[in-house]
């Protein structure tokens, strides 16, 4: 065991090169804690596969070190890793029933004919399908065969299972389901899981924690609730949600708050979360549903109305704001919501803790 | 395809010459194959229908050359030799020919059109050539005149046959498969032949059957390098042809044609059925 570090799987500053010129993955340090549910999220291109295809064996790291369990694993091959993971497309074996899927790991670990029956009865019947050991998965539907995909990453009970984008390929009803009937597996056996997706909601439906991936490297990595509501970076808060931005210069700093100045002049206060000195640019990242209108004789900037979107609960309004042009704002559809129509200025506000001084990427 | 009610008149005429060519071409080449087989129950030693075959005489018919066949020793050694080289060089040319085609299916093969072309070359250089540079190079190293020279030249000849069967089903072999197989724990030999094996057999299946009839019907490359001793059966047939010109040749041509269609479809339905059976048939 690592001395310095207790985490179960650890990447110690891996980079990934495919052609030796560009880096795919640029010094990854990550420590993910036993049991827990990591998703690794990121556009496409963010090297959050590589990783996790690093972790099964199918890439070898270019440089640096990863220890599942404090054991090195760069030269252990696929095959001796144990590492259980549901593919992206589930790779069933075609030629074998459901049930011999589910043995496949088992009979590789030479179990018993017995207790390999127990087994594979046992995972079927965690996953809902224990009636359908006899099937083909050519004679399954796309959310039975992801089940027994699932079934059979779990059934040789390993440690650490991978899922690369499991639920890509259902449709959205199916996979919400699945999204839940996930994380209750994950919490039935406390098994570590690392989750590569790139839909946010799944991220933060089920993740204990998000490492968001962009061009080869983790921009942050929290809970979800402080990666919606703290994003330390631009391309977070933009990637997480749904996220107003603005331009500004910082004008002074003033202990946790900085002072900015907008395009047109005016000033507003800021959280200082990733910001330079006076002087610097910097983005303002406001969640739509922290924004308000200003009472009379309040702070406030002046946004015109573009247009409303009527959605029930709440409108959805979308306006331009300092050279914004789709700012939106959200108003609940209370009793006395505001009454707003197209082309009209109101004043805009905001808390200062709301607005986050981010890098101006 | 019917005719269509708005067909004009160079679209008509196109459509019944159309259907008279493909009639001639499959005529052309089915009847010289099926004429022999009623000429083989010729009860006189010609290769022509007598008057008493055309009157349907019964006395006109005779197995008398099937019974040639099956009592003459000579023709006996040969159909041993052609079976035991046939098999013995279809084992070879589908162990070699499926590895160079995983091998070469592979994303990490450098050189691959050039490797392909150097494998695939004996199904397009003459086999004349072939067979003379065979025979001068197997002289040199003692293998000339050998049953293993002719197994060995035999599957050479069928290898490309099964690589390009065996690629063409590779191309939708899903490789995480292998990838999920190694993750569950299998190693790479246990994978091949519990994962791919199973998934690629029908392309494996097809081409030995190339490479077997290939063998089987080879006279080129055996009357090099062969000896007395390896005389297969086409080669004692073209000798037979030439010398003596018996009807017994006759008789072995029909066996063979039924040996061929048999294996044929014999070979067609197990595949079929195991396609079904794997569910490769997506959807």
């Amino acid at each position: 065991m690592n001395a310095s570090n207790d985490a179960f799987v650890e990447f110690d500053r891996v980079q990934k090169s495919y052609d030796g010129e560009t880096l795919v993955v640029k010094d990854l340090n990550l420590g993910i804690g036993k049991g827990e549910f990591l998703t690794m999220l990121g556009p496409s291109g963010s090297g959050k596969t590589t990783c996790l295809m690093m972790l099964a064996g199918f890439e070898t790291a270019t440089h640096g070190d990863i220890r599942l369990d404090g054991r090195p694993i760069n030269s252990v091959p696929p095959h001796k890793r144990g590492i259980g993971m549901v593919f992206q497309n589930y790779a069933l074996f075609p030629h074998m029933t459901v049930a011999e899927n589910l043995a496949f790991p088992l009979q590789v670990r030479k179990m018993g004919k017995d207790e390999i029956e127990t087994r594979v009865k046992r995972a079927l019947d965690m996953v809902q399908m224990g009636d359908f050991g006899g099937r083909r998965p050519a004679q399954l539907s796309g959310g039975q065969q992801q089940r027994v995909a699932v079934a059979r990453a779990l059934v040789f009970d390993p440690e650490l299972v991978l899922m690369d984008e499991p639920l890509g390929a259902l449709d959205k009803q199916l996979r919400e389901q699945m999204q839940f009937e996930i994380k209750h597996i994950h919490e039935q056996l406390g098994v570590t899981v690392v989750y590569v997706t790139h839909d946010q909601s799944e991220a933060l439906t089920m993740s204990d924690r998000i490492a968001v991936f962009n061009d080869g490297r983790i921009q942050q990595l929290a809970p979800p609730p402080d990666l919606y509501e703290r994003p330390e970076n631009s391309f977070v808060a933009q990637f997480i949600g749904e996220n107003n931005t603005l331009d500004a210069t910082i004008a002074e700093r003033d202990g946790e708050f900085v002072k900015v100045e907008f395009v047109d002049g005016s000033t507003g206060q800021a959280l200082a979360v990733n910001c330079g000195g006076p002087g610097e640019k910097t983005r303002l990242s406001l969640r739509p549903e922290r924004v308000t209108f200003a009472q009379p004789g309040e702070w406030g900037v002046a946004g015109k109305v573009k247009e409303l979107i009527y959605l029930g609960d709440h409108i959805r309004v979308r306006m331009q704001v300092l050279g914004n042009n789709d700012f939106v704002v959200k108003v609940p559809n209370a009793s006395r919501h505001a009454t707003l129509s197209v082309g009209e200025t109101a004043s805009l506000s905001w808390v200062a803790e709301d607005c986050r001084a981010l890098d101006a990427a | 395809m019917a005719l269509q009610p708005y067909a004009s008149t160079g679209q008509r005429i196109w459509y019944y010459t159309f259907r008279v060519l493909c009639g001639l071409i499959l005529f052309f080449l089915i009847f010289p194959i099926i004429i022999i087989i009623p000429l083989s129950f010729n009860a006189l030693p010609y290769f022509t229908f007598t008057p008493g075959m055309l009157a349907l005489e019964a006395d006109a018919y005779s197995l008398e050359h099937y019974r040639d066949f099956f009592y003459n020793d000579a023709w006996q050694q040969a159909l041993w030799n052609s079976l035991s080289i046939a098999p013995a060089a279809t084992l070879l040319s589908v162990s070699l020919g499926t590895l160079a085609a995983i091998g070469l299916s592979s994303g990490k093969m450098p050189f691959r059109g050039v490797v392909m072309a150097i494998l695939i070359s004996p199904m397009i250089v003459p086999l004349i050539i072939s067979a003379a540079g065979m025979y001068f190079f197997y002289s040199r190293i003692g293998l000339q005149g050998t049953w293993f020279g002719v197994v060995l030249a035999h599957a050479a000849l069928g290898v490309p046959f099964v690589i390009i069967t065996v690629t063409a089903t590779l191309v939708g072999f899903d490789r995480s498969l292998t990838r999920a197989a190694a993750n569950m724990g299998a190693g790479p030999v246990r994978t091949f032949f519990k994962v791919q094996m199973p998934l690629i057999l029908p392309g494996v299946i097809s081409g030995g059957l190339f490479a077997f009839i290939t063998s089987f019907d080879e006279v080129v490359v055996i009357l090099f390098l062969g000896s007395a001793g390896e005389q297969t059966l086409p080669w004692r047939m073209f000798t037979g042809l030439r010398e003596q010109i018996s009807p017994s040749i006759l008789a072995v041509a029909t066996l063979l044609v039924s040996v061929s269609v048999i294996l044929l479809v014999t070979l067609e339905i197990l595949r079929r059925r195991s396609e079904r059976l794997r569910g490769m048939s997506p959807g």
